[in-house]
């Protein structure tokens, strides 16, 4: 089957075949291409940038993203955790808000830095 | 009035990394028109930016927190909130911007434009009917989700199917609005592939192709949009008109150079990148007068808009020289080619050009020659618009250089 490999902007087009749970990966310009397609057959999984909101003066939301990859049918999952909380101090960027988000071993963390 | 040898107006990824560059050495001052900088990388909050740099899938405003802590670490001064309203060049650059301080004037021997581009609004692509509220540019609409957490609408069209309405497609989506179609009027889409896969294709988004809005109604607020399908040459055809009810419409349609101040300054601007001409060093034909970033030419990744804003930082920071600029003639499919201009009597072993084929191409030879003689060559398996490509050059073994060209051929 044809995957695209959404790893880097290089888009690498991928011949992935399944031969009984012997994946071979045709077409990835360098290894993380060929884990990715392995992970998209058996349990696909993202990294996910959302925003969250503050009562700090000067941001109304700040930015935040997974530090890892959640399993892809966990993303609303995520997303509704994320719209019931509210940062209530300045931080700096890279602050974990939330760890062990939903039991995936993946912190939410900040990426704007608000000092 | 404060003398600086550098000024660069402009602190997004570009006025970041010339602003680096160029105060290792100079008295630089950076201008930024917002209070923080980081430019339009602040309201980029999805990932993917830095790989080519730092090999790491990292956020806009992450991307830009590492320029900005390693300019802290310089002694280039910023002067944020500023705007700046004229530029003056006689025998320097006298300008003029305003803050909260009030009206100030500087001066510097050297310039940097890393003005950013801007969007093509609802009046550049003729959408005609009512003027409603719920038209927005995907900037806009990302900047009202992403820096003040406020949904411009419940049930989007997103026309232009560029990374940015791709990504505006799936942040709109993940904070609750129901995108009903990316439409998009080029008969392929015109952003990265990944983002099609991951912003669209995750979220059951439709794509519709070789279709865009041409009428919106409402009467105060968007209610809805006319669809036409359109032909080769993209424009509408008659008796497809179809109406889809939605109360915000997202327009993703082009990014133009920002070149105002350029423009006043009398700098020549390229007709196909609709940027200033440049040497290899992002040096324009004014001496003195450097472009880079999406002021120069709009780039896919911030990677390569800080690369842009490093040589032309660095090379500021020289002494001026006497230029003997060659034209460089781009032969074959090309939408453009950057530098437009070799300047020979300086270093000319690592010119790096960005190019971009005007149509989907496969198997394609690039060469560039010098006065017949090759100095490069590299073939292409698939050359896509969306997709620009880079290559750095060696011209310093090609003996006479009065006589450049790139061309792309059939392979």
């Amino acid at each position: 089957m044809e995957m695209v490999c959404i790893v880097c902007p290089n888009g690498c087009r991928l011949q992935v075949s399944d031969d009984n749970g012997k994946i071979t990966v045709d077409g990835a310009k360098c290894k993380r291409g060929v884990a990715f397609a392995e992970t998209e057959l058996t349990c696909p999984t993202r990294s996910v940038t959302s925003s969250v909101k503050t009562t700090v003066a000067g941001y109304p939301v700040v930015s935040v993203r997974t530090d890892g990859e959640i399993p892809k049918q966990k993303i609303f999952d995520l997303i509704g955790v994320l719209s019931k909380f509210t940062l209530d101090k300045k931080v700096p960027i890279g602050t974990i808000l939330i760890s062990n988000v939903l039991n995936t071993g993946v912190n939410v963390i900040t990426t704007t830095d608000m000092e | 009035m404060e003398r600086y040898d550098i000024i660069i107006i402009g602190g997004g990824p570009a006025g970041l990394a010339a602003a680096i560059k160029a105060g290792k050495d100079s008295k630089v001052l950076l201008i930024e028109r917002e209070q923080r900088l980081g430019g339009i990388l602040k309201q980029c909050i999805h990932d993917g930016f830095g790989v080519v740099r730092f090999g790491e899938k990292l956020s806009g405003p992450e991307y830009a927190d590492r320029f900005i802590k390693e300019l802290s670490e310089t002694n280039v001064q910023t002067a944020l909130f500023s705007f700046v309203t004229d530029i003056k060049h006689t025998d320097m650059f006298y300008i003029t911007y305003v803050c909260e301080q009030g009206v100030k004037q500087v001066t510097c021997d050297k310039l940097i434009l890393a003005t950013g581009c801007r969007e093509r609004t609802r009046n550049g692509i003729f959408i005609h009917g009512d003027r409603c509220a719920g038209v927005y540019t995907a900037g806009a609409a990302q900047n009202l989700v992403n820096m003040l957490g406020v949904m411009p609408g419940r049930k989007v069209v997103i026309l232009g199917s560029g990374d940015i309405g791709l990504i505006m497609a799936r942040r709109l989506t993940l904070e609750g609005a129901e995108v009903v179609g990316v439409y998009e009027a080029k008969p392929t889409p015109s952003g990265l592939t990944r983002n099609i896969h991951q912003c669209l294709h995750d979220f059951n988004i439709p794509l519709y192709l070789s279709t865009t809005v041409t009428r919106v109604f409402g009467s105060n607020r968007l209610e809805k949009a006319e669809i036409s399908q359109v032909d080769e040459k993209m424009r509408p055809i008659s008796g497809t008109e179809r109406l889809i009810d939605c109360d915000t419409l997202v327009l993703a349609v082009g990014l133009i150079p920002e070149n105002e101040l350029a423009g006043d300054l009398s700098v020549v601007l390229d007709a196909k990148t609709k940027g200033a001409a440049v040497d290899q060093n992002c040096q324009t034909l004014c001496d003195g007068i450097y472009a880079c970033g999406n002021a120069l030419h709009v780039n896919d990744l911030a990677d390569y808009v800080s690369e842009s804003g490093e040589t032309a930082g660095e090379h500021a920071s020289k002494p001026p020289h006497k230029r003997k600029l060659v034209n460089i003639a781009a032969k074959g499919k090309f939408l453009y080619v950057v530098p437009q201009m070799l300047d020979v009597n300086d270093d000319v072993s690592n010119v790096i050009m960005y190019f971009r084929a005007s149509e989907d191409l496969s198997n394609q030879r690039l060469t560039v020659t010098a006065n017949g003689r090759e100095v490069f060559s590299k073939r292409y398996l698939k050359l896509l618009p969306p997709e620009m490509e880079r290559i750095v050059v060696d011209f310093s073994q090609a003996g006479d250089l009065s006589n450049i060209t790139v061309a792309l051929e059939d392979k």
